[in-house]
């Protein structure tokens, strides 16, 4: 556990990748199983289920003083290396493999997990207490993302990365397949490519300057890009499966689809809430969203359905090396032989030049896409966020300027800075809050309004500050819906800082009902 | 404690404790840049913080002043104050206030662990203390410098095609750093920042083992392989850096101890090395200072605050301006 605790402290403190290589290398090449352990780990796919950031909470509360514990969170911003720091210090126990730890922390039954986990963390030094945290809560956050620990295994034993991306999600704790095919003693793992979860492919966003005089109008093809949420349906005679992007299997919160899907096909679409394949909007599907189950009712009242964008198996047969022009008649065909009313097609938009494109995407009215999806006609089926060959073109944000009323510090890299922002509207003389937002500002406007935080408190409540009323945020925000939990009576989606106007007065700020009817939500 | 504002004035006599502006009379814990100022009329202070200040802002910075030894009265009307060690850097000490046999402490900055740069840290006995509070979560428990001066020297040893940049304060930190090292025995010539030299010089007159030290040069850049340069925090980010080769940028700092802020400032080999008291020594000193009134100038005072109101010590935090919540020096 020292070896891998000093492994996560040194991976989270380096900045450049290849010394990142070099250290998850000197660590993989422990012959034992505790690199399984670790593989697991920092692939997210170790979790204990009793012991989640609530349960770790508990805990801490039972050691020191909850008013303590809470103003030091706020300060750190991390739960993990709040509780390993505040954690009273005993003696050392006796130091214990990464395998031995998790497999003893395994055994706790749920009655005792207070007391027992309670010992276990007690007798850890300061930076083991941290992993093993870590490794609880899931998503270690440590800058080091899947890819770059598979880059480290391919280049440690001169395979392609690529090689260990295609069978990843076939592949299962302790890997020893994977081992052993590394260090050729065996020929590469065989894997059921059908039954699998494939990664999806992602876009990058346009740069909008350099690259539509870089790339070749004639080259690309385009869709709108909806504002749901991307799903894989795995369709066989046997089964029907529904997959989140994250390769999470959510088929039984979305039983219709399931039970009316037929064929034999691996398709790659996005999950929507509406009726004859109109889109009914984002805060109707957020009402199917994070449920185990779907009642009727629920069925009945937010109807789903799949917007299908691409194929990638077709009667068994891969498609993924084929181009995307190709995959779309096998996709038709699909369509054509397995008719539902669940799932339509994306509409392809074809277009000569880029400015005929910008017109498809400004004039398009309905709010319900956020913009449009440019495809390289002959791009295979790539896993991840490849750069060359998706691209998406977010159509201008909703802006409005609004008052910053109350600030609190952020997490994880913010942490310590005020980063988390409350901003509100007119409402007679008084502000009335209308969003919070985390992002979008650049690290000089960050240190900026830091500052004027610092400086311009007029009210602590608990962690968070009350500033003087004096600074307008232009707020950038994708959609705002009427909502009955928040005083202002609206809730934007993805709201973030635009910039500072430092322009303009606050007496010219909106009202809230002024608002209302700009964006049409009276 | 009614004779002394929130901005540690004492009107009665005209007397400013650390102030930020230009003053009749300054009564100066340490030479660190945000408590000792330029252009005060009457600086009273240690022989010591008084030759710092004079280093850092030339020997016109103040038109008279007082040096006082440790213990040494000094009385304006019926006020009494003496100078105490407070333990922070070299000349740094706490204020002692006595009027009409109430017993005023203002600690300025201070820490209870041994340092072998300065004197050390004594707690006064007093019915209002007035304690700093940098360090002041409980998350604060600062590990034997010892400790953390053995992971540079490890690290050195390891390394040895780079070069290690340690950035610690030019004052107090640097020579403490420095000192810390010739405890483990490390004996190689240490190279500073240009910035370091003339407090190095001092400290080297006042006796303090710092061992060989020589200012960085335009030399070649492998000559640097395998040393350890001690630069200001400020000169880590900056273009002077770059000269060196492959260097391993490491920070002296009690906020080490927090793995985000290390990360945040581009650290990779943070040295929890503080020159504040961290938790458990600003409880310990609350404790046997016996005051019952406890004031909290700088720092996280909130949860400090919290401590002592459930110990039943009257406590309130004071706002001094111009010192922000994350003190560094």
């Amino acid at each position: 556990m020292k070896k891998f605790s000093s492994l996560l402290h040194n991976l989270i403190l380096t900045p450049s990748r290849n010394t990142k290589i070099k250290l998850l290398q000197d660590y993989f090449k422990i012959l034992d199983i505790n690199r399984a352990y670790a593989l697991a780990i920092l692939s997210n796919q170790l979790s204990f289920q009793f012991i989640k950031a609530s349960k770790l909470r508990e805990l801490v509360y039972e050691q020191v003083d909850q008013h303590l514990f809470d103003y030091s969170y706020d300060y750190v911003g991390d739960l993990a290396e709040t509780i390993s720091l505040i954690w009273p210090t005993n003696k050392e126990g006796k130091s214990q493999n990464l395998s031995t730890l998790i497999e003893n922390i395994k055994k706790i039954k749920k009655s005792e997990i207070n007391t027992e986990f309670s010992k276990v963390l007690s007798e850890l030094s300061n930076n083991e207490r941290w992993t093993l945290i870590k490794i609880c809560t899931g998503g270690l956050r440590i800058g080091v993302s899947e890819r770059l620990v598979k880059t480290a295994l391919a280049d440690l034993y001169n395979k392609s990365v690529n090689e260990i991306e295609e069978i990843w999600h076939g592949l299962e704790f302790p890997y020893e397949n994977l081992f052993q095919w590394l260090k050729n003693e065996t020929s590469k793992p065989k894997i059921d490519f059908k039954k699998l979860f494939h990664p999806m492919m992602l876009a990058n966003p346009i740069d909008e300057e350099k690259d539509f005089k870089r790339l070749d109008a004639n080259e690309f093809q385009a869709e709108y890009k909806w504002d749901g949420i991307r799903v894989q349906l795995m369709v066989s005679s046997k089964s029907v499966s529904l997959y989140s992007r994250t390769g999470d299997n959510i088929s039984s919160a979305f039983p219709e689809i399931i039970e009316s899907t037929k064929g034999d096909a691996v398709i790659d679409g996005e999950l929507l809430v509406g009726r004859n394949f109109k889109p009914s909007g984002f805060n109707d599907l957020q009402q199917r969203l994070n449920r185990k189950k779907a009642s009727k009712d629920l069925q009945k009242k937010f109807p789903i359905f799949i917007r299908a964008y691409d194929i990638l198996f077709y009667k068994g047969k891969d498609l993924r090396k084929l181009s995307l022009v190709k995959r779309r008649k096998y996709l038709e065909k699909f369509q054509k032989e397995n008719k539902t009313n669940l799932i339509d097609l994306s509409f392809i938009i074809n277009f000569s030049s880029w400015d005929e494109l910008t017109k498809y995407k400004n004039n398009f009215h309905d709010d319900l896409n956020e913009g449009v999806m440019i495809k390289l006609k002959n791009s295979e089926y790539l896993p991840g966020r490849k750069k060359g060959y998706w691209y998406k073109w977010k159509k201008n944000p909703k802006l409005v300027d609004a008052i910053l009323m109350y600030a609190q510090r952020g997490h994880g890299k913010r942490s310590s800075y005020y980063s988390d922002f409350t901003f509100g509207v007119w409402k007679e003389s008084e502000l009335v809050p209308i969003g919070k937002a985390y992002s979008g500002y650049t690290d000089k406007e960050l240190l900026v309004l830091d500052k004027f935080i610092r400086n311009n408190t007029i009210n602590k409540f608990g962690p968070v500050r009350e500033v003087k009323k004096e600074i307008i945020l232009e707020v950038a925000f994708d959609d705002v819906f009427p909502s009955t939990r928040h005083k202002s009576g609206v809730a934007m989606r993805f709201p973030r800082i635009h910039r500072i106007r430092w322009d303009k007065p606050v007496n010219e700020v909106l009202t809230i009902s002024e608002f209302k009817k700009e964006f049409k939500l009276s | 404690m009614d004779f002394i504002n929130h901005q540690l004035f004492i009107k009665d006599i005209n007397v400013h404790i650390d102030p930020i502006l230009p003053k009749k009379t300054a009564i100066i814990t340490h030479g660190h840049a945000d408590h000792a100022r330029f252009g005060h009329d009457h600086v009273i202070a240690t022989r010591q913080t008084i030759d710092i200040m004079k280093i850092r802002y030339g020997d016109k910075c103040a038109k008279k002043f007082t040096p006082l030894r440790y213990g040494q009265k000094y009385s304006i009307k019926n006020y009494d104050f003496t100078l105490h060690p407070a333990g922070h850097i070299l000349g740094s000490s706490q204020v002692l206030i006595e009027k009409n046999n109430h017993r005023l402490v203002i600690t300025g900055d201070y820490k209870v662990g041994k340092d072998e740069t300065c004197k050390n840290f004594k707690v006064v006995k007093c019915d209002t203390l007035i304690t700093e509070a940098t360090f002041g979560l409980p998350i604060f428990q600062h590990p034997d410098p010892k400790d953390e001066i053995q992971k540079l020297i490890q690290s050195v040893k390891i390394n040895r095609n780079n070069c290690h940049i340690v950035g610690a304060y030019a004052l107090g930190k640097a020579q403490r750093v420095m000192n810390l090292l010739r405890q483990q025995k490390y004996n190689e010539t240490i190279y500073i920042h240009g910035s370091l030299e003339k407090l190095c010089q001092y400290y080297s007159k006042e006796k303090i083992n710092i061992g060989k030290f020589e200012k960085v040069s335009s030399k070649d850049k492998s000559f640097y392989e395998g040393k350890i340069i001690i630069a200001p925090p400020s000169a880590l980010k900056d273009r002077w850096s770059r000269r060196f080769p492959n260097p391993i940028i490491c920070m002296a700092s009690g906020w080490m101890t927090v793995k985000q802020r290390a990360k945040q400032q581009g650290i990779e080999l943070p040295l929890v090395i503080s020159d504040h008291s961290d938790w458990n020594e600003l409880l310990d000193t609350i404790k046997k200072s016996k005051a019952k009134n406890i004031l909290i100038t700088h720092g996280q005072e909130d949860a400090l605050v919290y401590y002592c109101k459930k110990q039943n010590l009257v406590s309130k935090p004071l706002s001094i301006q111009g010192r922000s919540d994350e003190e560094i020096e």
